[in-house]
Formats: structure tokens, C-alpha cells, sequence
């Protein structure tokens, strides 16, 4: 059986054409004017993107499953556009042996709206004190390994990690947080969380992490990302490592680019964050990273929390916001990306860090696998948390008006989101 | 403020003012034969202009008595509190104990008569008097309660609707117009 | 709905508007019965998630002397659920009927955040290190009625202390700044907040040298957990450099006055018998309280239509 999405424009790597695609089962088998097929998807005034891959979800299963599941995880992310998501391993039980890594990935086919990919612990139990079995996880696919929530606070285990990454060829990626700095940090240090009287998570926490993993890549040749950057400090550190020719990456929130500090002044948790929102500076800084390819990708850091989790006080709340629905329409809403940009932020680029570009991140061409999303990039609509697939609702931009809009998404040639609902 | 044609009419003038309350003055020493235990309080905010006119012009009848002059501030007794915004006045100043003086309450405009209740439940938190007497330099009708004035500047039957503005330089009614009195 | 959670939230026109009704307050309290009928049917609830005796009982007198119904709920952190929602607490008492909450609480932002979940106004009384209003209404009230005066501009207040953690000194500084003070505080570096270019104070580490000019010397407490968390070298060096004994009294001008939000910390940053300082303010903050505390009562559950 054929699809047929017709009437749109394909944004190819290096540019975009108006053109039709046509699927057959879950390949690609042509692309170009006025086809046909079984099935038509109508894509009339959007552009056709490689599916979307998020290097930075938390999918709370195993272990919070009351918060999201792997299943509502990959609804909301194909709503999203994403046809990938990497999973981060701070779950119950972590990601630190190939058992939990078996059940995410297969949890994930289960649901069978999106691929899931899980990241691996660097420590056990993210402890951060004994490296996890590397090797092994490797073994069984594993390609990115972080402690995501916590970052690897003793620079000897991380150069170990390294090494092992390495000779390996796995990607360390950084929560980058000096935890001495910022215990009991409910915002960026700043006028306001001295006019509040809270404890701050200063801008040095996190750039003297990349200051250091920076030199450990140098030191070790390793890959190294670096999750969530969110200072100007952070992003002129990468800058300079790139064009040093060191091997790092790095990827930058939604939220992070939007959203400021002086939020926090309403006292709603739903503002708090890991890393925090920062300054209007900070908030210039990343966009000009994005646009000039020191920030390689947009990751959606998407963390869902239950309800009266985010009704708690202010410094006993859990930080993090829910982002996968809306990565897109925030993103487009702060920076001016083009139709070429916005495939290589939020697809090609991420693809090529999680090491999955057989199958995600392409070019639109016959023979790839159909992971697309069809994107209305003018449309604009509002944030409705009541229509949201995941299962949380801690989203910062309830009621917001957003520019961009996912109207449909194909996994593996099958629809998966049609018009903004999902199939399945 | 009402956007409807309004009309005001001067009812009392200045000197008309000065000669009510240099009678109030003498009706209060001749009513209580003399100001030996008299107490003057005066209601903010109104009042306490009135009532201080008064002291001095008794001081004037009756040189050998010095009349004590107060001012009670009746908010934190008004019945409306809560049905209504309410701004409170000045603290109260009650200069001698009134239990078993003679306490003339005394007010610009006497209406309802609400204002006068709640400064009579004030007066019982500062002592128990003798007996205590009203005097309003304006009645303008429309009580609400069983509360009548012992001495009287004018009679004035009002509407509702009219507001009266009471000073020294005398005093005003404006009223809605087509509103027949 | 009014509420009193801040001093900047209040504005200048509020605190005046409070000053002023503290002065009828004032005399009220003066009466053999100081009671008044003003808030009779309305119900004042005290919800005090971190204890303070002092505090809760001049928020109740207050309540009581203007004929209220108190509730009180001293929530210590034992018996609630760690877990358990703020929203939950408050929803299950405004079923009850609440007028106003007075709210303590270690943590920052829960009045705004339970203003959320009830139609009560919120009187602050205290939330982690941000605001402490009505301490600050007390502190500025007993200055006026000390001097004499209202206007307080060119008035040189000196605040030593923990800044950094105090709520006191944060209500204290947008209020009496309001009123036209200058203001200085005083602390060791580890004890003052960062990024405060912006407050309208000057800053300095030595307290001898802001003696001969201060009008007000205001004291706080020095928490002893604060040297546990290595923010001061020893509580000895704490005092000797920042506590307050007969010889820096003595540098003080003779109309200066001296004020201590309480609790005192003997030995630290007291190292004088209070009762042997002259021109200290300390009792009659104290006095002031219920009074400062019935003027706010009054300002907020008067001032609507319910």
C-alpha cells in the first residue's frame, strides 16, 4: 500500500524543492512532481522534514510511570514531529546494565510510534562513583552514555569514561553542574534570587564542567556532548574547542532559548529547571550558537512531573518541564531558522551525535526509511495542555501563541499523526 | 459621581453657620445648667471642627470651666464593615475619663443615624457616662434608626440622592435635577 | 482580594495607609478594654509551618482584639506529609471558611503560591529569606514614634548582620527606603548577597567605621548553624568584628536608637545586657506588634466587598 504526500516542499540538505513523496511500505521510492499512490497525505503550503530526533528526553519508565510512559512519551514526541527519541537513564532502575537498556528499547517497539534509543549511565546507578559496565552497554548498542540529571563530579572517573569512549567509539554526553556550587539552587544566581532570598545555581557551576570535559576531550581525543548548554560563557567555551578541531558537540532546550530567570518571580515551580532559565544575555548567546553551528542541536530535555510535584514549595519541587509538543513552535517563536537550519537542528545534527543516520537525519531520498514530519512552519496556535499526549502536564507555555506547527508525522511509512492527532 | 445634570444650592452660609453653632453652644451650657461636667467629643471627621467651634465658644460663655474637647473615630464600630470599602480616620483622643460626665457627641450631618450608633458602642470602650446628648449642626432626615438629635444647627429634608457638603463658609446641597424635593 | 505578602507588593501608599491606621490601633490598646467590634464574623487563620510563638500569638491577640474568629494550624514538618501539596492543606482548611490566612513558612513564594487555591487574603509572616512585612511595618512605625517624626528622609539606618538569610532585612530595606532612609548594611562578605547593585543601599564590612553616622542600628540574629555551614570562620570572630558591646554603644551618637527583631543570639551578636542599652527600641517593637498587626487586619478584610 502507497502514501502519497503531496503538494508540499522537501527540505533536502542542502536546500528546498517543491515536491511530492511517495512511500511504499516504510521506504521512500520517489520523490518529485505530481504523484500518486493509494493513499494521499495532503502536505499543500508545508514543508517535509526528515522525522525530528530529540537527543534529550526523560521517559520516567521504568519507575514514574504515573508521571509518563515509554507509550505516552512517544505519542506526545510524534505530535511533536520526532521520529526518534534518545532516552536519558535516570530511571528506576537506571540504565546501568543491559537488562533495563532490553526492556526501554523494547517497550519503545511495543508502542511502536517512534524509535527509542536508550542512553546509557557513565556511572552505576549514576552514583557517580564506578563506572558502568561501558563496553558491555556498547555491545548492545548503546551510543550515547550520560548521568543526566547529575553530571560526573570526579574528573579522574571522567577521564576513565573517556578513554573507554574512546576506544569505543561512544559519545560522553555532559550534564555539566558542579554540584558543591548549587545545593539548594532553586534559579539562576542572579538581582532576583537575591531580591527572593533563594539560593542560586551560578553560571560558573556549569561552564567550569565544560571547561573541563573540553580539556579531558583534548586530553583523550573522546566525543564529548555536552546536554542543555544554557550560559554565554558555555556557548563561547564550545566556540573555541570547535575551532580547535576537539571533538564536541553540544544542544540547546526550547526553554532555553525563551524563557528568562525573572519567571521564577511568580514563585511557580513549573519555571524551575536544571539547568536554570537564565539572563536575557544568556538568552542572545544560545541563539547566536545555534545560528552559527556552535550549538548543534535542539533538545527538548522533555521531563515530565506529576501534578502535586509542581504544587510543592518552590525549593522542594522537582525541576524540569515537559517539551516534546512544543519544541518546535518555541523554538521557531525565538530564533529565525530557515527551512535547511531547522532539518539540521532538529534532525540531521542530532542524528549524527546519537550515531543513528542509517535510518534517521537523511536526506529525503528514495531508498531512506520514511521517518518525515509534514510542518505548517507559518501556522500559528496555541498551547492547549488539555489536547496534550503526554501523560504530565508541566508545560511553562500553557496559553502561549507559537509559530510552527507539526501537522503530521510518518513512522517507518506509517502515519502516525494526521492533522495533529495521533493514529494510535 | 453621577453624570446627570446636577444643581447646587447654597442652604447655610458662612455667617449662617457661625450664628447655628453660637447657639448650640448656648443651648448646651442652659440644658445642662452649666459645662461643670460636660465632655465635648467631636466625630471624625466631620465633627471634630464643629466640636472644637463649640469649645472655644463655650469657653467664651463660660470662662471658668474649660470644657475638654475630644474626637472619637467611629470606624472600628460601623455595622458596614465588609459590605462596603471602609477608610478609617485619625486615632481617637478621649482627654479625660467621661465615666459619669456628660458626653455631647457632635457631628456635621445626621442621616441615618448609623455613624451616631457606632460612636456610642466606641464611647462604652472609653467609660460609662452620665449621659450623652447629640448635637449636628444639619439634620437632614432619612433615619434608619431610633436615634434623635438634642440639638439641631437646621432642619433640612433631603433626597436620597442629594449629597450635603458641610463647612465654616457654609453649607451645600446638591441634588440630581428633575428631582422634585 | 488584598493581600500583605511583600513590602514591594504593598507600595508606598500602602504603607502609609497602615502607618496610619496603627496610630488608631495604637490608642485602642491604650484602653482598659482594648477591643472593637471591626472584623466581628470574620475568621482569622493562622497557618505556621515553622514555629514562632511570638509572632502567632500578637497575629492572634490582634485577630481577638478586633472581635475575629482565630484558627490556628501549627504545621510542624514531622506531621506533614513530606509529599503532601500545599494545595491539599489549604483546600482542606478554606472548606472551613477563612477570611485570611497569616502564613509562616521556611520555604520562599508560599503566599503567592497558596493565593492560588483560596479566596483568603494572605498575610506573609514570614517565608524563608524573602519577606517579613509586618516586621518591617513594626520596625518603621517604632522609628516614627521614637523620633517623633514621619518623614524619615536623611534618616541613616546601619543594618548588621546575616543579610544574606534575612527576610527581616529584606522587608526592613524596601520599607524604610520607601519612607526616604538611607540605608547602610553591614556584614562580613560571606554574609551579604551577590548582585545587589541594585538595592538602594550601601554596603560595608566594617561596623566601626558606620558607627558615628547611624541614626538607627538595627541588629539581626546570627543563626550558629550558619558557621556549621562554613559561612563564617568562628562565631568569635563573628562577634568580636560584628556584635554589639558597651564600647561600640559608646561610639554611638546620643540619639541614636537600637533595634533587634528577636530572638537575641547572647553572645553573638548581643554581647550586651539589652536592658543596659540606652535608647533601645527592642520593647517597644514588641509593644507595637499587635497593634501594627490589627492595623493590617483591618486594612485587609475592611477594604472589600465580600
Amino acid at each position: 500500500m502507497t502514501i502519497v504526500i503531496k503538494g508540499g516542499s522537501v527540505v533536502g540538505v542542502s536546500g528546498v524543492e517543491k515536491a511530492d513523496v511517495l512511500v511504499d511500505n516504510d521506504i521512500i521510492v520517489k520523490v518529485g512532481k505530481n504523484l500518486t499512490g493509494d493513499i494521499a497525505l495532503d502536505a499543500t503550503g508545508c514543508h517535509i522534514f526528515p522525522g525530528f530526533v530529540d537527543l534529550h528526553a526523560h521517559l520516567r519508565e521504568p519507575g514514574r510511570e504515573d508521571t509518563e510512559t515509554i507509550e505516552t512519551a512517544s505519542r506526545a514526541g510524534a505530535k511533536g514531529g520526532y521520529t526518534a527519541l534518545i532516552a536519558m537513564p535516570n530511571t528506576n532502575p537506571a540504565h546501568d546494565s543491559v537488562t533495563v537498556i532490553e526492556f526501554v528499547r523494547e517497550q519503545g517497539r511495543k508502542a511502536g510510534l517512534l524509535d527509542v534509543f536508550p542512553s546509557g549511565c557513565i556511572t552505576m546507578g549514576r552514583q557517580g562513583e564506578a563506572l558502568a559496565p561501558l563496553a558491555e552497554l556498547s555491545a548492545a548498542g548503546v551510543r550515547i552514555f550520560t548521568d543526566d540529571g547529575s553530571g560526573v563530579q570526579d574528573p579522574v572517573l571522567m577521564g576513565r569514561a573517556m578513554q573507554y569512549a574512546k576506544s569505543l567509539g561512544i559519545t560522553m554526553a555532559q550534564h555539566c553542574e558542579v554540584s558543591a556550587l548549587t545545593q539548594g539552587a532553586v534559579m539562576n544566581e542572579c538581582g532576583c534570587s537575591s531580591d527572593m532570598g533563594v539560593p542560586g545555581w551560578p553560571a560558573i557551576a556549569e561552564e567550569m564542567m565544560v571547561q573541563r570535559d573540553i580539556e579531558m576531550s583534548r586530553l583523550t581525543g573522546a566525543s564529548v556532548h555536552f546536554l542543555h548548554l544554557s550560559t554565554a560563557r558555555s556557548v563561547d567555551l564550545v566556540r573555541d574547542a570547535k575551532a580547535e578541531g576537539l571533538n564536541v558537540t553540544a544542544e540547546v532546550t526550547p526553554h532555553h532559548l525563551s524563557l528568562t530567570q525573572e519567571l521564577l518571580t511568580t514563585f511557580d515551580p513549573v519555571y524551575k529547571v536544571n539547568p536554570p532559565l537564565r539572563s536575557m544575555k544568556d538568552i542572545q548567546a544560545l541563539k547566536v550558537g545555534l545560528l552559527d553551528g556552535t550549538i548543534d542541536a535542539v533538545a527538548t530535555d522533555h521531563a515530565p512531573h506529576a501534578r502535586r510535584d509542581k504544587e510543592l514549595t518552590l525549593d522542594q519541587a522537582p525541576p524540569g518541564m515537559i517539551g516534546l509538543e512544543t519544541a518546535l513552535g518555541v523554538v521557531l517563536s525565538a530564533v529565525d531558522l530557515d527551512p535547511v537550519q531547522i532539518a539540521a537542528v532538529m534532525s540531521r545534527n542530532p542524528a549524527g551525535i546519537a550515531q543513528i543516520t542509517e535510518q534517521h537525519g537523511h536526506n529525503i531520498g528514495v531508498g531512506d526509511i520514511a521517518h518525515l514530519c509534514v510542518v505548517d512552519l507559518d501556522a500559528q496556535w496555541q498551547v492547549d495542555p488539555s489536547k496534550m499526549a503526554s501523560k504530565s502536564r508541566n508545560t511553562p507555555f500553557v496559553g502561549r501563541q507559537l509559530r510552527g506547527m507539526v501537522r503530521s508525522t510518518m513512522y517507518r511509512g506509517q502515519i502516525t499523526v494526521q492533522d495533529g492527532v495521533a493514529q494510535k | 459621581m453621577s453624570s446627570a445634570p446636577q444643581s447646587a444650592v447654597a442652604v447655610m452660609s458662612g455667617p449662617d453657620v457661625t450664628r447655628a453653632i453660637s447657639r448650640i453652644a448656648h443651648e448646651i451650657v442652659e440644658r445642662n445648667h452649666g459645662v461643670e461636667n460636660v465632655v465635648l467629643v467631636g466625630l471624625q471627621r466631620g465633627g471634630t471642627w464643629i466640636a472644637d467651634a463649640l469649645g472655644e465658644r463655650i469657653s467664651s460663655i463660660e470662662p471658668n470651666f474649660a470644657v475638654p474637647v475630644g474626637s472619637l473615630d467611629p470606624t472600628m464600630y460601623r455595622d458596614d464593615i465588609g459590605l462596603r470599602p471602609v477608610v478609617a480616620g485619625s486615632a481617637s483622643h478621649i482627654p479625660c475619663d467621661i465615666t459619669g460626665a456628660t458626653v455631647v457627641l457632635i457631628d456635621d450631618v445626621l442621616y441615618t443615624g448609623r455613624t451616631v450608633r457606632a460612636a456610642l458602642e466606641g464611647l462604652n470602650n472609653f467609660g460609662r457616662p452620665r449621659a450623652v446628648q447629640l448635637a449636628v449642626l444639619v439634620d437632614r432626615g432619612h433615619r434608619e434608626l431610633p436615634i434623635r438629635p438634642d440639638y439641631v444647627g437646621k432642619n433640612m429634608p433631603t433626597q436620597t440622592t442629594d449629597e450635603v457638603d458641610v463647612s465654616a463658609e457654609g453649607v451645600v446641597v446638591t441634588s440630581v435635577t428633575g428631582v422634585s424635593s | 482580594m488584598k493581600h500583605l505578602r511583600s513590602i514591594s507588593e504593598l507600595g508606598a501608599d500602602g504603607l502609609s495607609r497602615i502607618l496610619k491606621l496603627t496610630e488608631s490601633m495604637a490608642e485602642i490598646n491604650t484602653r482598659a478594654v482594648p477591643k472593637v467590634p471591626a472584623l466581628r464574623g470574620k475568621t482569622v487563620v493562622s497557618l505556621f509551618f515553622e514555629d514562632s510563638t511570638r509572632t502567632r500569638l500578637s497575629f492572634e491577640t490582634a485577630a481577638k482584639r478586633l472581635s475575629a474568629e482565630t484558627m490556628n494550624f501549627s504545621v510542624s514538618t514531622s506531621s506533614v506529609n513530606k509529599g503532601e501539596s500545599l494545595r491539599d492543606t489549604i483546600e482542606t482548611i478554606t472548606d472551613m471558611g477563612v477570611d485570611a490566612f497569616v502564613v509562616r513558612h521556611k520555604s520562599v513564594g508560599v503566599p503567592w503560591q497558596i493565593s492560588q487555591w483560596t479566596n483568603a487574603s494572605i498575610v506573609n509572616a514570614g517565608d524563608g529569606a524573602h519577606q517579613h512585612p509586618t516586621q518591617a511595618l513594626v520596625d518603621c512605625f517604632t522609628v516614627r514614634e521614637a523620633l517623633g517624626r514621619q518623614d524619615l528622609s536623611g534618616l541613616n539606618l546601619t543594618i548588621v548582620g546575616d543579610i544574606k538569610h534575612s527576610r527581616v532585612a529584606r522587608s526592613n530595606i524596601q520599607a524604610f527606603s520607601a519612607l526616604g532612609a538611607n540605608i547602610t548594611l553591614v556584614a562580613p562578605p560571606t554574609l551579604l548577597p551577590l548582585n545587589i547593585e541594585h538595592w538602594p543601599v550601601k554596603v560595608s564590612n566594617d561596623l566601626d567605621a558606620a558607627l558615628a553616622s547611624t541614626d538607627v542600628l538595627y541588629m539581626l540574629r546570627l543563626q550558629s548553624e550558619r558557621m556549621a555551614q562554613g559561612l563564617v570562620p568562628s562565631l568569635h570572630e563573628y562577634s568580636t568584628r560584628y556584635g554589639l558591646d558597651e564600647k561600640r554603644i559608646a561610639a554611638l551618637q546620643a540619639s541614636a536608637v537600637v533595634m533587634h527583631p528577636g530572638p537575641m543570639n547572647r553572645g553573638v551578636e548581643m554581647l550586651i545586657d539589652p536592658s543596659d542599652i540606652p535608647n533601645s527600641l527592642i520593647h517597644r517593637q514588641v509593644t507595637n506588634g499587635v497593634s501594627v498587626r490589627m492595623a493590617v487586619l483591618f486594612d485587609l478584610l475592611s477594604a472589600e466587598e465580600m
